[in-house]
C-alpha cells in the first residue's frame, strides 16, 4: 500500500514537471572546442533564454570526422540528432545521403519561417547549396586561406612590411630574401596542402578543379588538377623545396606552429588561424590576401570557403523541424552574426551582417578579419569558383596529398604526381557515385 | 592414471564452458561475419543504399598498386618492431635479473611505458622528433643529417619503428623477467662451476629454457604490430609521407573510420585477418617445434 501511494506521487511528480517543462529538445552535435565550444554553449544558451517551447542541446563529439562518424553510426541505429555540424568535405557525403537529411530551404519554408536566400553571401551559401541554388545546410563557422606574414622578418630582409607580396613569383622572391636573412629551414610554408595549393589556388585563378563545376552540377565529375597551371604551380613547389625556400608543413594545421614561433614569415593557411596568431606570435605580423600568378587571365577570382555547415537529419517530427528552423532564423540575425563574426573571427554569412561590420568602423583597427571576405567577395562567383563538391574527399584530399608528398621528395615530377592523383581520385569519384545514384 | 574430470551432470560441462564461448561468440565470431558480409557489399556511408558486388571490393584493392606497398610497409614494420622489442627486453630483461643494487627500481621504470596509451606515445614522439619542433632534432641536424620525417619516408618509418618498439618494451620486459626468474638457479650454478662463462651459459642453458616465453611473445608480439599499432602510426605519421608509413591496419582505419567505406575497409580486414590467422598458424606448427616445455 505504502509502496503504491510513493509510486503514485511519484507519477504525478514527473507528469507535473514534464508538463511544466514540455520543451521540444533539439539536440546539437558539434566538434567545437576550447573558445569556440563556448560561442556553441552560449548561443544555445540565448536561443533558449529567448523563447520557451524549444531547447537547443549542443554536445560535443571530437574532431570533426568523430563528429560526423558519431552522426552517420547514430543514424544508421536510428537516434541521429537533429543538428550535426560537418566539416567542408563531408558535404557531398552528406548531400548524396537524400533520405538522411533535410535540406534547410526545405526546412524553413515548411517552417514557415522568413528565410531570402539572397540576403546570404553568395560565396558562402554557394558553396552549400544545390546546382539550382537550394541552401542544403546552414553555414557556421566559415573561413578562407589567407597569407599570413611575419612583418619584423620583412623588415630585416629589407621587404616593404606594408606592401606584401601579391603574386606567387613575387612571394618567391621574398621568400629567398626572408631565407638569406635568418630563416634559412623557412622562407615560405603551407598548411592545409591540399586546400590551400589544389582547391583554393584553382577557385582563385577561375580555373576548374573537376569538371560539372566542380561537382556542383553531377556526381560524374572528373578531377582537372593535371592542367599546366597546377603542374607549374606543384613543379615550383617542388624546386623551392630543395633548398627549403619553400617547406612543407604537413597534411593538416599541426605546422601552423613555424609561423608563430617565428620560423616560417610567410604561412598560406585558414583566416581561422587568427586566434592563435594574436595569442602566441611574438612579433608584428598582418595577413593579405593569397598569391595569383599573373600571366593566368582574370586572376585573382574570389576564393572559396573552409569551416563547417550545420546539417538537419531527416526523420524528425515537424514540431522538432520548426523548432530548428527557428533556431536558424535567430543565427541569421543580423546583430548576431555581427557580433559572432567579431567575437570569434568567423566569416558573417549575411550581407546585413558584413556591412554592418563595416560601417561600424571595426576593420579599420582589424584589417586581418576583413581579408577572407574581401577575397570571398572578390568577384561574383563563377562557376569554377563557387565552391566544391567531391564524394570521399577524406580519402581523395589524402591521395592528393601522397601524390604532392612524392612530387616535393623528387621521386616523381610534378606532372607525373598530379597525373595519378587526378587517375586515383577519379576511381574513388566513380566509387562515390556508385554508391549515391542508384 | 586417466586424466579425466567427472562430471554428474550431462549439462554442468557446458554451462562451464558457456561464459567462454559467449564472449568468444559475441566478440569475434559475430563481428567476423559481419565484417566478411560487409566486404561483399558497396554501401553509401549512412547504409541506405546496398548493393552486394561479390568480390568486388577485393578486386579493387588488389588493382591498386597502394595495397601492395601497404603490405610490404607492414612486412618492414612488424619484422623491425618484433626483433627489434624483443632483442632490447630480452637484454633488459637479462640485466635486471642480475642481483643489482635498486634493481627494483629498474624494473618499476621499465615497466612504466606500457601504460601509456599508444595516442600519447606518439606525441611523446612527435615532441622529440619533429622537423620543428623537436627537441631532438636540433642535436641531430647539427651532425649534418637533415632530419625530416614529414617528408623524408625512412625517417618516418624509423620513428615508427623507434616509438612502436618503445612502447613494447615493457611488456616484453615483462614476461622475460618471470620467465628468467624460473629457470631453476641450480642448472646454472652447475654450469657455472663446470667452466662455462656467462655467454655460454645463456646460450646453452638460459635461451633453450626462455623458449616458451619467446615464442609466447612473437606470437604476442606480431599481433600487436599487426593489429594495435595505428594509434602510434596515426598520430606520429597519419600514414604519410606519400603513404610510406601507411600499414595495413592503417589502410583499414583510414579508408572505414575517416573515409566511410565501409565495404573496402571490410574487405581490408577480412584480407588482414587470414594472413594473421596464416602467421599464426605457422608459428605454431612449426616455430613451436623447436620450443621446450
Amino acid at each position: 500500500m505504502m509502496k503504491k501511494s510513493l509510486l503514485g506521487a511519484l507519477a504525478i511528480g514527473l507528469a507535473s514537471s514534464t508538463s511544466a517543462f514540455a520543451q521540444t529538445e533539439i539536440q546539437w552535435w558539434h566538434a567545437m572546442t576550447g573558445a569556440n565550444n563556448e560561442v556553441v554553449n552560449k548561443l544555445a544558451a540565448d536561443f533558449n533564454a529567448s523563447q520557451n517551447e524549444y531547447k537547443v542541446v549542443p554536445t560535443y563529439k571530437g574532431s570533426y570526422a568523430d563528429t560526423m562518424n558519431a552522426g552517420i553510426a547514430a543514424f544508421r541505429a536510428g537516434n541521429a540528432p537533429h543538428i550535426l555540424q560537418v566539416f567542408e568535405v563531408g558535404t557531398a557525403t552528406m548531400m548524396g545521403a537524400k533520405g538522411a537529411i533535410k535540406p534547410v530551404q526545405e526546412l524553413m519554408k515548411e517552417a514557415g519561417e522568413k528565410f531570402d536566400p539572397q540576403a546570404y553571401l553568395p560565396a558562402v551559401t554557394g558553396y552549400y547549396s544545390t546546382a539550382s541554388g537550394e541552401l542544403l545546410s546552414f553555414p557556421f563557422n566559415s573561413s578562407s586561406t589567407v597569407m599570413w606574414y611575419n612583418k619584423d622578418a620583412f623588415r630585416k630582409a629589407g621587404l616593404n612590411p606594408d606592401q606584401p607580396p601579391k603574386t606567387w613569383p613575387e612571394v618567391f622572391e621574398a621568400a629567398k630574401k626572408l631565407q638569406a636573412s635568418g630563416h634559412p629551414t623557412c622562407g615560405f610554408s603551407s598548411a592545409w596542402i591540399t586546400w590551400v595549393n589544389l582547391e583554393q589556388f584553382s577557385v582563385w585563378h577561375n580555373v576548374p578543379l573537376a569538371t560539372k563545376a566542380n561537382g556542383i552540377e553531377g556526381f560524374d565529375t572528373e578531377l582537372k588538377i593535371n592542367s599546366p597551371l597546377h603542374v607549374k604551380h606543384l613543379q615550383n613547389l617542388a624546386d623551392l623545396q630543395k633548398n627549403k625556400t619553400f617547406d612543407y608543413s604537413g597534411r593538416t594545421n599541426t605546422g601552423e606552429g613555424r609561423f608563430t614561433s617565428g620560423e616560417c614569415p610567410i604561412m598560406l593557411t585558414s583566416s581561422g588561424f587568427y586566434g592563435n596568431v594574436k595569442a602566441n606570435a611574438k612579433f608584428e605580423w598582418a595577413n593579405a590576401p593569397m598569391p595569383y600568378y599573373p600571366d593566368v587571365q582574370g586572376a585573382p577570382q574570389n576564393s572559396t570557403l573552409g569551416g563547417a555547415s550545420l546539417w538537419v537529419m531527416g526523420g524528425k517530427k515537424a514540431d522538432e523541424y520548426k523548432g530548428v528552423a527557428k533556431f536558424f532564423a535567430f543565427l541569421s540575425d543580423t546583430d548576431r552574426q555581427a557580433k559572432l563574426h567579431t567575437d570569434s573571427g568567423y566569416l558573417p554569412i549575411t550581407k546585413a551582417a558584413y556591412q554592418k561590420v563595416k560601417e561600424s568602423g571595426f576593420y579599420k583597427q582589424n584589417p586581418y578579419l576583413e581579408t577572407p571576405l574581401i577575397e570571398l567577395t572578390n568577384k561574383e562567383p563563377t562557376e569554377n569558383s563557387r565552391g566544391l563538391r567531391l564524394g570521399n574527399l577524406v580519402q581523395i584530399r589524402d591521395m592528393w596529398a601522397e601524390e604532392i608528398e612524392s612530387a616535393l621528395t623528387g621521386k616523381k615530377s610534378a606532372k607525373q604526381a598530379l597525373d595519378a592523383a587526378v587517375e586515383r581520385g577519379n576511381q574513388e569519384l566513380r566509387k562515390f557515385e556508385r554508391t549515391v545514384t542508384r | 592414471m586417466e586424466k579425466r574430470a567427472l562430471f554428474s551432470s550431462k549439462f554442468l560441462p557446458y554451462m562451464l564452458l558457456l561464459p567462454q564461448l559467449a564472449i568468444t561468440i559475441i566478440f569475434f565470431y559475430l563481428p567476423a561475419s559481419q565484417a566478411i558480409w560487409q566486404s561483399f557489399l558497396m554501401e553509401d556511408a549512412f547504409g541506405l543504399s546496398s548493393e552486394f558486388v561479390g568480390f568486388e571490393n577485393y578486386r579493387y584493392l588488389f588493382q591498386q598498386p597502394e595495397y601492395y606497398r601497404a603490405m610490404v610497409n607492414t612486412a618492414v614494420f612488424s619484422t623491425a618492431v618484433a626483433v627489434l622489442s624483443l632483442a632490447c627486453s630480452l637484454l633488459l630483461a637479462t640485466q635486471a635479473d642480475k642481483n643489482l643494487r635498486g634493481g627494483e627500481a629498474y624494473k618499476t621504470l621499465l615497466i612504466w611505458p606500457y601504460a601509456v596509451a599508444p595516442a600519447i606515445a606518439g606525441v611523446l614522439w612527435i615532441f622529440m622528433f619533429h622537423p620543428s619542433l623537436g627537441t631532438l632534432t636540433r642535436p641531430i641536424r647539427a651532425v649534418g643529417i637533415d632530419w625530416n620525417p614529414l617528408l623524408n619516408g625512412d625517417h618516418a618509418m624509423l620513428l615508427l619503428v623507434l616509438s612502436a618498439t618503445w612502447k613494447q618494451i615493457s611488456y616484453n620486459f615483462l614476461f622475460f623477467l618471470a620467465g628468467l626468474q624460473s629457470i631453476p638457479k641450480s642448472v646454472i650454478e652447475a654450469a657455472a662451476i663446470d667452466g662455462a662463462g656467462p655467454l655460454r651459459r645463456f646460450w646453452t642453458i638460459i635461451f633453450p629454457l626462455l623458449s616458451p616465453t619467446t615464442f609466447f611473445l612473437i606470437v604476442v608480439n606480431i599481433v600487436y604490430v599487426f593489429f594495435d599499432t595505428f594509434g602510434i602510426i596515426d598520430a606520429v605519421t597519419g600514414g604519410g609521407p606519400a603513404g610510406q608509413t601507411t600499414t595495413l591496419v592503417y589502410k583499414v582505419y583510414a579508408d572505414g573510420r575517416l573515409g566511410g567505406d565501409l565495404g573496402g575497409s571490410a574487405a581490408q580486414s577480412v584480407i588482414l585477418m587470414v594472413i594473421v590467422i596464416g602467421l599464426t598458424a605457422i608459428q605454431f606448427k612449426y616455430v613451436e617445434r623447436k620450443v621446450q616445455y
